[in-house]
């Protein structure tokens, strides 16, 4: 039980996304600006990795790594080169269906993402955690929990990271710093808050 | 006359005026997560300018095939099999650069920039123009990359390309790594203050505030 949940909390802060991976960067600054669009966005990148994670798993390991197609007396077939195809349109199908489920059930949500939620597809994030899971041979919980973690952790950072930005309002800030630049470098201030993390995984 | 401006302003307006980083926050993940040193920053921005290019000189030939529905699909599927041969011939013959680069390579795929470009422009026009402003494009997102990889390098291990540029303190010389350089914010820091001299040059870039304080002004006496 420990396991499990020390996994989920390396995924979630150590490994964090955005702070210390540097994935799905984009998204990341451009719906920070406001709290329920970040909410928005961090509870869709939940959802969409919890399921696109185990799902490129379950075809990754039954179709395209080697030997994968022992069982059809073909063991030397080595498809894994497909995998970056076959994961991307697994997550364009899940993205729209998330797409259509928030424009019917919370299309205040779906107003405020407007073009954002396609963007999703092309997410570094979670493609590279698909990605990851390949690299890191994990076995189907893993991939679950890994998932979850990791689209915990984006969700916590991009929420702070917005909610910092409004107090900028307050700050008098030179002009060529405002927006991107001082968000880069409250990113920066963030991440170095999360390698912390890092450094309490590493101790003993 | 005029299309030999136009040539020139597709090519050298996204180098820094309408820089794809700096401005447009596109392909900024890629931007920060391969910089650590200067060898796989270069990697990086040669195989991204490969792809982004091909990607749009592809999709403008066949852009009045593409049913308008599908296209997003359709693009990201010539991009991933671009990035597919790249990462194949990196694995190839570049073995070790390939493993430091691990998954970012993949990541090409959904780097907002390619998909940005072929959506915006590639797709409303024809192959020539469209492969040139990818170029372009490219070489800001280039430019900025080996900037930060250099600064990143030099100051960290105070070597360039693996060669010893500053001598170390520990072998004798006078210069003390920080290694802070090499950790994963002062990316954030160094392109913060890059994006903030490029704005203080280009002063119509800033952007506006984006929060108004709630309380009352106090300047309305």
């Amino acid at each position: 039980m420990s396991d499990v949940i020390s996994f989920f909390l390396t995924a979630a802060f150590v490994d964090n996304m955005p702070l210390t991976l540097f994935l799905g960067l984009c998204t990341f600054l451009a719906l920070s600006r406001r709290t329920e669009s970040a909410l928005g966005l961090g509870i869709a990148m939940i959802g969409v990795l919890a399921v696109t994670v185990p799902l490129n798993h379950l075809i990754y390991r039954g179709l395209l790594a080697p030997g994968a197609w022992g069982w059809a007396g073909q063991p030397d077939l080595d498809l894994s080169y497909l995998a970056l195809i076959a994961f991307i349109g697994v997550i364009a199908a899940t993205v729209q269906l998330v797409e259509m489920l928030f424009d019917r059930f919370f299309p205040k949500i779906h107003a405020t993402f407007g073009v954002f939620l396609p963007l999703l597809t092309v997410q570094c994030a979670i493609l590279a955690g698909s990605l990851f899971m390949v690299e890191r041979n994990y076995t189907l919980v893993e991939s679950t929990l890994f998932g979850l973690g990791s689209g915990t952790g984006f969700a916590v950072a991009v929420v702070m990271l917005s909610a910092i930005r409004a107090r900028l309002a307050y700050a008098d800030l030179p002009a060529g710093l405002r927006g991107l630049g001082i968000a880069f470098i409250l990113t920066g201030l963030m991440s170095l808050g999360f390698a912390a993390f890092a450094q309490m995984a590493a101790a003993p | 006359m005029t299309a030999r401006t136009s040539f020139w302003t597709t090519l050298s307006d996204p180098l820094i005026r309408q820089n794809p980083v700096t401005l447009q926050i596109l392909g900024i993940c890629s931007a920060l997560a391969v910089t650590t040193t200067l060898a796989t920053a270069v990697t990086m921005s040669a195989s991204l300018t490969v792809v982004l290019t091909l990607a749009a000189g592809i999709i403008s030939v066949i852009r009045r095939h593409i049913p308008d529905t599908i296209r997003l699909i359709v693009q990201i599927v010539i991009v991933a099999s671009l990035v597919i041969i790249i990462d194949q011939i990196l694995q190839a013959y570049f073995a070790a650069i390939s493993r430091a680069l691990s998954v970012y390579v993949g990541l090409i795929t959904t780097n907002c920039l390619v998909l940005g470009r072929t959506e915006t422009f590639a797709r409303h026009h024809a192959p020539g123009p469209s492969m040139i402003d990818a170029f372009g494009n490219g070489l800001g997102y280039s430019l900025v990359l080996i900037v930060i990889g250099a600064i990143r390098e030099l100051f960290g291990r105070g070597q360039l390309f693996g060669y010893n540029i500053l001598p170390l303190a520990d072998q004798g010389g006078w210069f003390t790594p920080l290694s802070l350089l090499l950790l994963a914010p002062s990316a954030f820091f160094l392109l913060g203050g890059l994006v903030w001299a490029l704005r203080s040059i280009w002063v119509e870039q800033a952007e506006p505030p984006e929060h108004t304080p709630p309380l009352k002004p106090r300047s309305a006496k």
